[in-house]
């Protein structure tokens, strides 16, 4: 065999602390290497050319790259290696960046520790055997979890583009938290004017089977056939027979049920239909407050139901969707204000959320677009909002910026000043960070034509006092204290991720950072896609954002679901585990491993013995682990070729 | 299980806040839990010291969880524990210190002396709430206090630093509140129960107290409150003692009872005044008690 080795440079990112020509040097000295050099780039086309120029002239049979992660270029050198005409896995990638130079200065050693990754590819390679991708059909239709403004996007982008669309969401209505807003920055129109005629497309659009109240039980599969097991959960009421007359509604007797859409200011009956401009408008029961359900008794919402449609004894139901992508926009949840205690939100009824408030601006929220106060309904004059709750703050575990409360809260003060002219706003922030287009000037509006009074600085405390409230804080532009009093307090709580998304994470078996945020395939090269593929983002879910970047993304994931399904097959992946029939005693071993149910056992010639099945093996090796024969061998990554690593190593 | 522990009474339990010393050693005895005083403990150095020299103030603790090391060895102790939460700040603070090795050579250097200083150190109160649980005070209570409209002040170190004290919220602790609900009080929401009382600047910046201070006392009765209840023998005195001088410097007229938990628990547990020394206040509570029927007169 004829091994050729390239050292890259990765300009000083490499050969600032490692001797890439040493290293070369050395990898002439390992067995059936022929020719070995140092590149500048070697990703780049003159580093690529150099790399197909080699392989002609020396005849080499094996490429071994020394770079970066194979996770940033193992696809383009194999890439490389076809158009010289080599087997495309006849290739070898030792990380001498992240692995070696990055992480440390000593130059002497670097050199060494990379000439030894160097060393172990060439005896992996040489190991190495041709392997051929197979085919598979992909499945159309895409399902989209989470029914956001993002993933409304998505759903419509994919169904006008001509796939099957099932979209998935866990509250009773699509809509998010757009269809909570009242009006929505930089423009001040009013949110369910842009977002109410999508919601609607969305329950028109022939391609879109929508599932609320739904969440995802179980994925199963692999790009292009996932199968997903949704769990449409029991809305007590037969939604092909409701007509969302919204009858039950008004007899229902158990008024005092928490107003989840309005963020519990006010409540609502035990059925009921969460807004207006629901989608589906269809009624369900809260089965914790309904009385039929905890008690036994009542039923009038199925006495008054012109179509009979309550169903007291429905169950939770289990469907199982066949889909080829899934885009995840399940948004994000917001701070739980309560953890501040110095700010007495939950102890002091006029201590409210920015969300609250945004339910009080809005015409169809408990107070019907008049600003109360929760404690006594008395119009309040000088309100107070206190910027980074939840927010920029490392000692409650929430170090990051959550992006969109600078310009929410500064709507929300020229709001104020439209509805209440003589009202005063006073903002407690840190930094003001408007980047957006038109951002800046939307903020400086609210402090220069709408005088809401800015003060730079963190809030120490709230204290009631007199029936209003002592806001002490710091100016830390004028370097004093200061102290406001107010009727009203509104805490601009940041940005978490959605309740629950760690657990879907695992599901979709897709990465999350450490605030449970969803993870993008590259922070700058693939903001919508994840490392697994037919998975990808879209919104608030991979990290807070406002609705132009959520819209925007949305679109994106939709193209790439389009891209994916642009082709009728996809090419499988040939590293995944193989049987040798001779060597199985049917143990059954690696079948209860493998994390993914990809082994079945089969029968052979009356013995049982295990088979892969080869589109759902996803590489992992763990049965290779486990199996105590070395039967099953998970192809490129044999027993042999990680013992010839390691030998080289050890030996 | 009875608890047994090291116990530190601090400079002012033996002096000026006798009756917090002598009513949570009543407390405590009534609860089944075991004190043994560090024999020859000094001074922990309270303000002064470690405002100047931390090393030096390191040590002066040092010496104290030295002694309490030896008591450890020849018996078994739940820990040290401490009325006083300034005492308790400077034990814990030294004890958080002792980990980084430089620092506790130093300190060992200087006291002497080997030292361990690994044994729990808590606020009596702590101790109470935490260990002991509420259930345990309930049996206590013989009379309960119903009726008595009281706020809860903790001071601004009971709960802080938090990463040092680790106890209860810092910013909205909630032992005292519980503890006299317990009892059978009122225990009305108080929203400074951890701001400042002015600490030891009583002694050189009376105005200081008076602004501090005497924003305590005007929303304890903006609250509507009967009375306040401490647990820092410091923070005691700013609002009962100086309450004169406050009124005096605010042109205000309170003439509000500041307590000790520890002698409520005692009047709760039916021990009457004398053996919970309420003589001892400068504010008298004798009217507002004898409104309050049922606790008044025993005289035990
Ligand atoms: C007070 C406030 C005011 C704001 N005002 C503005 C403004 O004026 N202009 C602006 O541009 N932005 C504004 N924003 C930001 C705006 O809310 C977000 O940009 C937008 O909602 C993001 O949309 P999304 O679809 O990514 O997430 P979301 O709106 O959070 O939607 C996610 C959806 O997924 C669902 N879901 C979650 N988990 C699951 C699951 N496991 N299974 C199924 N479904 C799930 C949720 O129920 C939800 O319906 C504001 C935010 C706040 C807090
Ligand atoms: S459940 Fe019946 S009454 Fe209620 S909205 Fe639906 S159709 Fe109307
Ligand atoms: S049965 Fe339940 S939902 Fe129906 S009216 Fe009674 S309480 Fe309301």
């Amino acid at each position: 065999m004829n091994i050729g080795v390239f050292v890259c440079h990765c300009g000083s990112n490499i050969a600032g602390t490692v001797d890439t020509e040493a290293v070369a040097k050395a990898a002439l000295s390992f067995r059936e290497v022929v020719f070995a050099t140092d590149t500048m780039y070697a990703c780049s086309e003159p580093g690529q050319a150099g790399i197909v120029d080699a392989i002609k002239t020396y005849d080499l049979d094996g490429v071994v790259v020394a770079s970066c992660t194979p996770r940033m270029h193992e696809a383009t050198f194999r890439r490389t290696l076809e158009r010289a005409g080599l087997n495309k896995y006849m290739f070898e990638m030792a990380n001498i960046r992240e692995h070696v130079s990055w992480v440390g200065k000593d130059m002497e050693a670097n050199t060494r520790k990379a000439s030894e990754l160097v060393h172990m590819a060439v005896e992996k390679l040489r190991r190495n055997d041709y392997l051929e991708a197979g085919e598979f059909e992909i499945n159309k239709r895409v399902m989209v979890i989470g029914g956001g403004v993002a993933g409304i996007q998505a759903a419509l982008d994919c169904a006008d583009g001509g796939l099957e669309v099932i979209l998935v969401e866990r509250e009773p209505s699509i809509g998010g938290k757009m269809s909570k807003l009242d009006k929505t920055f930089p423009t001040v129109d009013c949110s369910s004017c842009i977002l109410g005629p999508k919601m609607v497309d969305v329950a028109q659009h022939p391609n879109i089977t929508l599932y609320t109240l739904s969440e995802v039980d179980s994925v199963k599969g692999f790009v292009g056939n996932f199968d997903v097991t949704v769990r449409r959960k029991a809305a007590y009421v037969d939604w092909d027979a409701c007509t969302g007359c919204g009858e039950c509604t008004t007899k229902c007797p158990s008024k005092k049920t928490p107003d989840r859409f309005n963020e519990f200011i006010g409540n609502t009956t035990a059925i009921n239909i969460p807004f207006p401009q629901a989608i589906p408008k269809k009624a369900s029961i809260n089965a914790d407050a309904c009385i039929k359900l905890t008690k036994g008794k009542c039923g009038v919402c199925a006495k008054v139901c012109p179509t009979e449609a309550i169903r007291f004894d429905q169950q939770d139901e289990l469907i199982t969707e066949r889909v080829g992508a899934i885009i995840a926009a399940t948004g994000y949840d917001l701070f739980d204000f309560t953890k501040y205690g110095q700010y007495g939100g939950g102890r002091y009824p006029d201590v409210i959320t920015s969300m609250q408030y945004e339910r009080l601006l809005s015409a169809s929220g408990p107070t019907e677009g008049h600003i109360k106060r929760p404690s006594d309904g008395a119009e309040p004059k000088d309100i107070v909002f206190i910027q980074c709750v939840g927010s920029r703050d490392k000692s409650i575990g929430r170090p990051y910026c959550s992006g969109f409360c600078c310009m929410y809260t500064a709507k929300q003060t020229i709001l104020t000043k439209d509805h209440m002219p003589d009202s005063q706003s006073y903002v407690f922030y840190m930094d003001i960070r408007s980047p957006g287009k038109n951002y800046d000037e939307f903020t400086r509006r609210a402090m220069e034509e709408y005088g809401a009074r800015y003060i730079r600085g963190r809030v120490s405390a709230i204290q009631p006092k007199n029936g209003r409230y002592l806001v002490k804080g710091a100016d830390t532009l004028l370097g004093q204290q200061v102290e406001v009093e107010a009727d009203l307090v509104v805490l601009a709580v940041g940005a978490e991720a959605a309740k629950g998304s760690n657990e879907l994470a695992e599901k979709l078996r897709i990465s999350y950072d450490p605030y449970g945020f969803f993870m993008e395939g590259h922070p700058k090269l693939k903001p919508v896609e994840t490392n697994t593929a037919g998975i990808y983002l879209a919104g608030s879910c991979q990290g807070p954002k406002d609705i132009p970047s959520s819209v925007a993304q949305g679109d994106a994931a939709a193209a790439k679901v389009l891209v994916l399904f642009s082709k009728d097959k996809l090419a499988s992946d040939p590293q995944v585990s193989n049987v040798k029939l001779v060597r199985c005693i049917g143990c059954g071993k690696c079948e209860s491993v493998c994390p993914f149910g990809a082994i079945e056992m089969v029968d052979f010639r009356g013995m049982p013995k295990a088979s892969v099945i080869e589109t759902v093996c996803q590489g992992c090796g763990v049965c290779t682990a486990a199996c105590p024969q070395g039967a099953i061998q998970l192809r490129h990554f044999t027993d042999n070729q990680i013992l010839a690593e390691v030998n080289t190593l050890c030996l | 299980m009875s608890l047994c522990y090291a116990y530190y009474p601090g400079c002012s339990g033996l002096g000026t806040s006798l009756e917090y010393d002598i009513s949570t050693r009543a407390l405590c005895r009534n609860l089944g839990i075991e004190l043994v005083d560090i024999p020859d403990w000094n001074c922990c150095g309270s303000t002064p010291a470690h405002a100047v020299d931390h090393l030096l103030s390191a040590c002066l603790v040092g010496r104290n969880l030295g002694i309490a090391d030896d008591m450890a060895e020849a018996r078994e102790l739940d820990g040290i524990i401490t009325p006083c939460p300034s005492c308790l700040k400077n034990l814990k603070t030294t004890q958080y210190r002792l980990a980084d090795p430089e620092f506790h050579r130093k300190v060992e250097l200087v006291v002497g002396r080997p030292l361990r200083a690994d044994l729990p150190i808590k606020s009596v109160l702590q101790v109470v709430v935490e260990d002991l649980g509420l259930q345990a005070l309930a049996q206590l209570v013989k009379a309960p206090l119903a009726g008595l409209k009281v706020v809860p002040y903790y001071g601004c170190i009971m709960v802080r630093p938090p990463r040092i004290m680790q106890f209860d919220d810092p910013e909205n602790p909630m032992a005292l509140d519980n503890l006299l609900t317990e009892l059978g009080a009122e225990v009305l929401p108080f929203p400074l129960k951890t701001d400042c009382c002015g600490a030891s600047l009583g002694t050189t910046r009376k105005d200081v107290i008076a602004k501090l201070s005497g924003r305590i006392l005007d929303a304890a009765e903006e609250a509507g409150a009967d009375a306040i209840v401490t647990a820092c023998p410091l923070c005691q005195m700013n609002l009962d003692m100086r309450q004169s001088q406050i009124n005096k410097a605010n042109h205000s007229g309170h003439n509000m009872p500041v307590f000790y938990y520890s002698q409520l628990a005692g009047l709760a547990a039916g021990q009457g005044e004398t053996s919970t020394m309420l003589d001892k206040l400068c504010v008298s509570p004798r009217p507002l008690l004898a409104a309050l029927a049922g606790h008044t007169g025993e005289g035990a």
